[in-house]
């Protein structure tokens, strides 16, 4: 994120930039500012730093989003129990109260740091900072952070982290992209989970969920799985595997991984700057 | 509902605006909203009146432009006008296409007050 080099000026906004200066006089007399800054400036300023401090320590940071109870925690049990020995996890938790997630994560005897929003309905970058103090990263592969439960909010929010994945169970209905436009917008990857569930569902057409998620335009993948009975868990795997290949062969040749669409929406119109930003920082590590 | 969280970062950009331009106040906040940055303008609008007050901004009112969608189509290269859940291309119906507007959530450029400002 920029604020001075203009890399937050668009086709929809250029025109008040190539007129008047940066001060002009309104017809009231008053002095008018241009700022140009995104709303969320101080979240995306922190999450620039998350995301240096993940690549320091070269751990590849997943946002999960969902609706609450679509199945998060129980896909992180099954993911923990299929890397066990061969990749080292972490999780950050999120939850308006109580640490029951992260004890459940704990029992896998995996480290785990849970954030307790009270009524906020979403983490934010700074959350997310506070937590990563309580963990060792220099011990981790992969960071999990499992957002707080709710379609809306965590869309907008960039944490630093390195890819966005959106659940959507099978028992939500197929047309939760249609209503939920932004989040699964910004999924790098939609996992339908609880498909054991599907024979009970007849109304539930998979083509369908992933019809929708095109109409978002969205390329993403989406893997059907069952965290009970282990259906789809191999093709996940598979994807986390080719995701932190991906990762660190990017932080290789000096750069980083960005969700292919930033929570701000403002990562289509400033691609290429983000990337030589992040060269410059890693290279001054 | 993280309309509040999104106004209170807007105040506290504003306080530091305000600051460089030894401003007192604060007339005019302009922004511009896309309906796919997550943020309704309606409960911005109803966020701000609590936020601002003991701020800068405490007399600010919110000018808030919403943006369109446009999309460009990688197919055959036209633009149209999309819905949020929709984005498909409105001229050959193909779904791979680029976001050109939509996805704001900007803040664009304030009005700082006359008799309160020095400069």
């Amino acid at each position: 994120m920029c604020d001075t080099c203009g890399c937050n000026i668009t086709p929809g906004n250029e025109h008040l930039i190539v007129n008047d200066g940066k001060l002009a006089k309104t017809s009231s007399g008053g002095e008018a500012v241009e700022v140009l800054q995104g709303l969320l400036h101080e979240n995306d300023h922190q999450a620039f730093h998350n995301r240096e401090h993940f690549d320091n320590h070269k751990v590849l940071a997943i946002n999960l989003m969902s609706s609450p109870g679509s199945g998060k925690t129980a896909l992180l049990e099954a993911t923990i129990d299929a890397l066990a020995g061969e990749l080292k996890i972490g999780v950050v938790e999120g939850d308006l109260e109580t640490e029951n997630d992260a004890d459940r994560i704990r029992a896998k005897g995996v480290p785990a740091c849970q954030i307790s929003t009270g009524s906020a309905c979403h983490l934010d970058a700074h959350m997310v900072h506070d937590a990563l103090h309580q963990l060792s990263l220099d011990e981790l592969d992969i960071l999990f952070i499992e957002n707080v439960g709710n379609l809306v909010c965590p869309a907008s929010f960039d944490l630093g982290h390195h890819r966005n994945i959106t659940l959507l169970s099978v028992t939500e209905g197929d047309d939760k992209p249609a209503k939920y436009p932004v989040i699964f917008r910004a999924a790098d990857l939609m996992l339908l989970t609880k498909t054991d569930l599907l024979p009970y569902l007849e109304e539930f057409e998979p083509a369908r969920a992933e019809q929708y998620l095109r109409e978002l335009s969205n390329p993403a993948e989406m893997i059907p799985l069952s965290a009970k009975s282990g259906e789809g868990l191999e093709h996940w795997i598979e994807w986390l595997h080719h995701q932190l290949d991906h990762y660190r062969q990017h932080l290789q040749s000096g750069t980083t991984l960005r969700p292919a669409l930033q929570p701000d929406g403002a990562a289509p119109h400033q691609h290429s700057h983000s990337h030589s930003h992040d060269h410059d920082h890693h290279h001054h590590s | 509902m993280h309309e509040l969280s999104v106004c209170q970062s807007i105040l506290s950009q504003l306080e530091s605006i305000a600051a460089e331009h030894q401003a007192t106040s604060i007339a005019i906040v302009y922004l511009q909203i896309g309906p796919l940055s997550g943020v309704e303008a309606p409960l911005l609008e109803n966020a701000w009146t609590i936020a601002r007050s003991g701020t800068v901004a405490d007399q600010a009112t919110l000018e808030i432009e919403q943006m369109p969608i446009i999309i460009r189509c990688s197919s055959c290269g036209k633009e149209s006008e999309a819905r949020a859940n929709k984005m498909i291309c409105g001229h050959c119906g193909e779904w791979r296409t680029q976001l050109i507007s939509g996805d704001e959530m900007l803040l664009r450029s304030i009005e700082l007050d006359k008799e309160s400002s020095d400069v």
